[in-house]
């Protein structure tokens, strides 16, 4: 005789651990993107303080502008947003609207890095990165590594990255003003259009405003 | 693509689970058991039913001769035992090492033409007189009170098999202290089963049977090399009972290099699948009771999955392993990013948790399986090298038995 009780217990606890998995995974995956929201929330706010600052400026001169000016935030929220697109338990809704907010402030603090970098004569030192995600892409995934290694090496360099096939009217039209080609890994310094893979070294070298801004960023005039 | 690849993933870490959670429960259910037969069993046998124990050798000369001694030395009526050397037409001297024994009162020697294990068992058979018989491989070593130990079980007149608990020789390479551990999981699988009705394989080394069984349902047959799985499951198809006695022990020479054992495992992985195929109307068959509804199925469907997921983990670590070698190769080492800690970068998906929980599971089924075989849990070498080295070997002859299933190659016995 089978002994069809213990089927169902044993069917049971299993259903109960697995229940327990993806109860507990969600909740975790929700406290996930909790931190995102908020750092997002603390960025935005750094944005602001930092727009405020700026307007104050009429009032001022660049030297009174503190070295922590702008968000340090960016960097870490981008790696964090990134880590999670490749997370299937995490809400694709929650995640698509995070990310939006995210483009939206990167393009809020590049538009105040531009102003002050106008308004104080400081070099540019930051780089707009377009990537795919779209289609495999290898060498977006290199240059991403390449990209983190040297915002390590010079913490003042701001790198502003997009996800090239997002559909934001906003990256479309900074996609439309610097003309860029869907030749994806693509990067914007100093105006002009880079495509393919650089290294760290190839970076350096094209870039030599870098160098220059491992003394200091924000050299007032 | 995706989807279907994660429901597999899914479907095949729920099984596993319900596997090893099926097994915890039977454990929980007769561990009293356990307890009575590891005290009482083979204490106070009234009447000694006789017994012979046929030993077939192929050019097993480093071995045979411990395996008879073994015999020779068994706690048993020395009237009541006998047994019978059969040479399988070995190349080497294993004749002369059969002869040294030629003159013994309780051993009668065979010798044929090489025709493989089951055609010597056979011949033997044909000369046995007594109420039980065995075999014992000619690289297997029986502890003196494991016959004292399953005659016991032949008093349910229902009982027609009895298979030991076999355990590893004297381990000595990392090979054979991985199937040490694989074998005390073994152990605790069988009494398991035992309890379900539901063993599958009555294995070489000292499975006791009543001689009737081979008056009424004939000898062994090939069994695509596997003879001893192959009558298991002719006898569950005839619904004769077989059960475990763990406390009954016979040691066997593991191999000791891989490509010994990857042949010996292809040829268990292929016998199993061909017989299964061969008995495949006892599947999902609630006439054979749990074997027949439960375990031929999971038995089965383990070896897919068990391949699925290890394919699925070991791909998984390796493209890891991948991009940080593109990592490195684009920026060399950052210290930086290699020691800072984030809890949000670490993987917390369904997959992850569920994995851990059946390797959880696994653990407490491995200290069962080791206490049970050794009496007690000891944290030894033979652990460590199963949990880290396993999961390599296994999906090498789990995929090469399921490539020649499906495609029909033949497999080799050595």
């Amino acid at each position: 005789m089978i002994d069809s009780k213990k089927y169902f217990i044993a069917f049971a606890i299993t259903a109960v651990i697995f229940g327990t998995a993806i109860f507990v995974s969600n909740i975790i995956g929700q406290k996930k993107l909790d931190d995102v929201r908020v750092i997002e929330n603390r960025v935005a706010l750094d944005i602001l303080s930092s727009e405020t600052q700026f307007a104050l400026l009429e009032e001022t001169s660049c030297k009174d502008i503190a070295p922590g000016f702008l968000s340090k935030e960016l960097g870490s929220l981008g790696e964090k947003l990134s880590y999670a697109e490749n997370q299937t338990e995490l809400n694709t809704t929650d995640l698509e609207y995070l990310k939006r907010s995210y483009f939206l402030l990167e393009i809020k603090d590049y538009l105040l890095m531009k102003r002050l970098t106008e308004k104080c004569g400081i070099r540019p030192t930051f780089i707009l990165y377009f990537y795919s995600t779209k289609d495999a892409c290898e060498d977006c995934e290199k240059m991403g590594y390449v990209l983190t290694a040297l915002r390590d090496k010079y913490p003042d360099l701001r790198v502003y990255s997009f996800d090239y096939h997002f559909d934001l009217g906003a990256i479309k039209t900074l996609i439309s003003i610097y003309k860029v080609k869907p030749d994806l890994p693509a990067m914007i310094i100093n105006t002009q259009t880079y495509y393919g893979f650089y290294s760290v070294e190839d970076l350096e070298k094209t870039v030599p405003a870098l160098k220059v801004k491992t003394t200091s960023v924000l050299k007032t005039n | 693509m995706a989807e279907t690849q994660t429901l597999i993933l899914y479907g095949s870490l729920f099984t596993s689970l319900f596997f090893e959670v099926f097994l915890f429960i039977t454990y929980l259910e007769v561990r009293e058991e356990l307890k009575f037969e590891e005290k009482h069993i083979g204490k106070d046998i009234k009447q000694f039913p006789t017994a012979t124990i046929i030993v077939p050798c192929f050019n097993e000369e480093h071995t045979v001769g411990k395996t008879i001694k073994s015999i020779l030395t068994l706690d048993y009526p020395r009237n009541k035992l006998s047994v019978i050397l059969v040479n399988d037409g070995s190349t080497d001297r294993t004749m002369r090492e059969l002869n040294k024994f030629k003159n013994h009162p309780q051993i009668k020697i065979l010798s044929k033409k090489n025709g493989g294990k089951h055609t010597a068992l056979n011949l033997a058979l044909e000369k046995v007189e007594s109420e039980l018989v065995g075999c014992l491989d000619a690289d297997s070593f029986v502890n003196s009170d494991a016959l004292k130990r399953i005659v016991p079980f032949f008093d349910d007149s229902n009982i027609m098999a009895v298979i030991p608990s076999i355990k590893v020789f004297e381990p000595r390479s990392v090979l054979q202290y991985i199937q040490k551990i694989e074998y005390s999981w073994g152990i605790f699988l069988r009494r398991m089963l035992s309890s379900l009705g539901a063993l599958y394989v009555a294995p070489g080394p000292f499975s006791i049977f009543r001689t009737q069984v081979f008056r009424e349902l004939g000898g062994y047959r090939e069994g695509h090399h596997t003879e001893d799985l192959e009558i298991a499951m002719r006898m569950q198809k005839h619904h004769y009972k077989i059960v475990n006695s763990h406390g009954a022990h016979v040691y066997t020479t593991a191999p000791k290099r891989f490509p010994a054992l990857y042949k010996q495992r292809v040829r268990w992985t292929y016998g199993f699948l061909n017989n299964a195929i061969d008995y495949r109307e006892m599947f999902f068959n609630k006439k054979y009771g749990h074997i027949g509804i439960f375990i031929l199925p999971i038995a089965t469907s383990s070896i897919f999955s068990t391949l699925y997921i290890i394919s699925n983990t070991l791909w998984n670590g390796l493209s890891k392993v991948f991009d940080a070698l593109v990592k490195f190769q684009t920026i060399g080492f950052n210290w930086k990013s290699s020691f800072s800690f984030d809890w949000f970068f670490i993987d917390t998906g369904v997959v992850p948790f569920l994995t851990l929980s059946a390797i959880l599971m696994t653990l407490v089924i491995l200290y069962l399986s080791i206490k049970l075989a050794d009496g007690r849990f000891r944290f030894t070498r033979g652990i460590f090298y199963y949990l880290i080295l396993y999961i390599f070997l296994a999906p090498l002859w789990l995929s090469k038995a399921v490539f020649s299933t499906i495609f029909r190659r033949q497999i080799s016995w050595r």
